[in-house]
């Protein structure tokens, strides 16, 4: 697999402030890619030092193995669909879309058939002639993956493109976006701070906080096995236990991770645990429990019996499920 | 439920309302008049009788015409120089940040809120010292001070209201910095320079403090006029000219009016 983006030691600084801390990264063509995090952790200034946006202020980039640093984005052959769309409100859909195309010189009737086709390719096919103004959110979402996508970028970036939507229209707009990039084989580059998003749309996910990486990897290995306190709790919440208590299940003196779905109520021979609330979350039902001082978030599978509040009960997991991290931040 | 909007203002606001209304605007009228009357030594009211052979008389004279002239181009080209300036100068202080940037925008606004006067005793001066003899670009140098307010004032009004990742977006798709000006960033703003320009042109027309002292021996036609007043002769002449003033200056700001009007259509379109 070639290398699609390389970031080697890459910082971007402003004024005091390290958005962009000694990043090492790479990201492999063909790849769906996601950066996660929460706000201010530096995951939106990668993205835009690979659009070219932002220069950084130490280290170096590579785009398919040519140096970015110095390259306007004009020159990149990458596009970005921007958080709030920042589609031209002067101009139709269709002249939005071949707006790429126009700047290259194509002419006009081949550049609006790319403009149909892109229209097409996103589930807007003869839209052309609206103005942006009179599209909803979700629409103006897709016109503004086709403007980028009509360009044929080798890598294609995405900046929150899902924030702005509601649920139900996020979710649908998952699957396609995951379609589209198998399809069309085109790197994907996707930031966003919903790690449910991350997870299921992602090869990959860099987890990112204070400007730096903390984790890279496959969503089920950063979901099962997170490096630090961080990506634990961020990456879908999980009972994180102090090296203490630890000490008692595992034997080694670290902080570990029990994700909620691992523990089960058990009839004999469990731990002994509390009942403090639950809330109904349809699919599941969360329980809170106290064990031995130890507050834990238990994820009870739909159908299961619900142990009233002040309950005692006991419960248990399988040693595997317990994960002790390797960082102790 | 209670609205002010509904309630009927009492009859005594309502004259007071329409005297403050035709103090303000009989004046202009009877200056309309007296462009008709068959008097030509003094304004003698009601006019002896109405005549339309004045707007035949100023036809023919050359001074008017050379005044009209005048004008014409010094108003032409000062707004030309401060729609160059004034863009150039909303894009700085409304896309960047740097060090000084609030006292640039506040020294920009500055002329206009100058007196005239001392604007012009101040351009004098400083011709005198540069030795620079008066002359039409002196006018037009005057002029451009406060020219590029309005300019200024209008697009970094409308720059504000235009989302940044505009520019982005199109760089982003190709575009330089040229192009990107050419086809986001005129469209976006084009109706706000125009309004700026047209308001421009209006100011600069019927200026008067500021070319006093940067005319030398040239007279635009404010200063025509200024000077006719005293004459005794054909003073009818002065009101027809008056009257073409108020049309060429009131339709480009009626203009400037409904062109920013509908602009937040234009540019807010995108969010």
């Amino acid at each position: 697999m070639q290398t699609a983006v390389a970031f080697s030691k890459v910082s971007r600084h402003f004024g005091q402030v390290r958005a962009v801390d000694g990043v090492d990264l790479e990201i492999g063509e063909g790849e769906f890619f996601a950066m996660l995090g929460p706000s201010g952790s530096g995951k939106t200034t990668c993205l835009r030092l690979i659009a070219g946006f932002e220069q950084p202020t130490f280290g170096h980039i590579e785009i398919f193995g040519e140096t970015a640093e110095g390259v306007p984005p004009y020159r990149r052959n990458v596009n970005t669909v921007f958080q709030d769309y920042a589609l031209f409100p002067h101009l139709s859909v269709a002249d939005n879309v071949a707006y790429g195309p126009m700047i290259r010189g194509v002419p006009r009737a081949a550049r609006m058939k790319a403009a149909e086709e892109a229209l097409e390719l996103v589930q807007l096919p003869g839209y052309g002639a609206r103005q942006p103004g009179q599209l909803s959110g979700g629409q103006r979402q897709r016109v503004a993956l086709a403007r980028a996508l009509v360009n044929k970028p080798k890598v294609l970036l995405l900046d929150e493109p899902l924030g702005a939507l509601d649920l139900k229209l996020r979710e649908q707009m998952q699957e396609e976006l995951k379609t589209l990039q198998r399809s069309l084989g085109i790197t994907f580059v996707f930031v966003t701070h919903d790690q449910g998003e991350a997870l299921s749309m992602a090869d990959r996910v860099a987890v990112f906080n204070h400007g730096r990486i903390m984790q890279v990897g496959a969503p089920e290995e950063i979901y099962r096995a997170p490096r630090s306190r961080f990506v634990a709790d961020f990456v879908g919440s999980s009972n994180i236990l102090p090296p203490e208590a630890v000490e008692r299940f595992a034997g080694r003196k670290a902080w570990a991770s029990l994700r909620p779905e691992s523990i089960r109520l058990a009839a004999t021979g469990g731990r002994a645990a509390t009942v403090l609330g639950h809330s109904y979350l349809g699919a599941a039902t969360r329980l809170t429990v106290d064990m031995d001082g130890q507050r834990l978030t238990v994820l009870l599978p739909a159908g299961a019996d619900v142990p009233a509040n002040g309950t005692r009960i006991e419960i248990e997991w399988k040693a595997s499920d317990l994960h002790v991290m390797e960082d102790d931040t | 439920m209670r609205s002010d909007r509904n309630a009927r203002a009492p009859l005594g606001l309502k004259i007071a309302a329409a005297g403050g209304l035709a103090f303000l605007h009989l004046p202009i009228l009877l200056i309309f008049v007296y462009a008709f009357t068959t008097e030509e030594k003094s304004y003698q009211w009601p006019p002896p009788g109405l005549t339309a052979k004045w707007l035949a008389v100023t036809w023919n004279r050359p001074d008017v015409w050379e005044a009209l002239g005048l004008s014409v181009r010094v108003a032409a080209i000062s707004t030309v120089v401060a729609m160059v300036l004034g863009t150039l100068c909303a894009a700085a202080v409304s896309r960047t940040r740097f060090f000084g940037r609030e006292t640039i925008s506040l020294l920009v606004i500055l002329p206009i809120a100058l007196p005239g006067i001392i604007t012009g005793i101040a351009l004098r001066s400083a011709f005198n010292i540069a030795d620079i003899p008066f002359s039409f670009w002196t006018i037009v140098l005057g002029h451009a001070t406060f020219c590029v307010v309005v300019v200024y004032n209008n697009a970094v009004a409308r720059f504000r209201r235009t989302s940044s990742s505009l520019i982005e977006a199109s760089m982003d798709l190709g575009a330089d910095g040229f192009q990107t000006f050419r086809h986001v960033v005129l469209p976006n703003i084009g109706t706000a320079l125009l309004a700026g320009g047209m308001l421009a042109f209006a100011l600069s027309f019927d200026e008067v403090i500021v070319t006093t002292f940067t005319a030398g021996q040239q007279a635009t036609l404010p200063i025509w006029m200024l000077e006719e007043l005293v004459r005794p002769r054909q003073r009818p002449v002065t009101n027809v000219v008056a009257m073409v003033v108020v049309l060429v200056t009131f339709l480009p700001i009626l203009a400037a009016y409904y062109l920013t009007r509908d602009g937040d259509r234009v540019a807010g379109a995108g969010k």
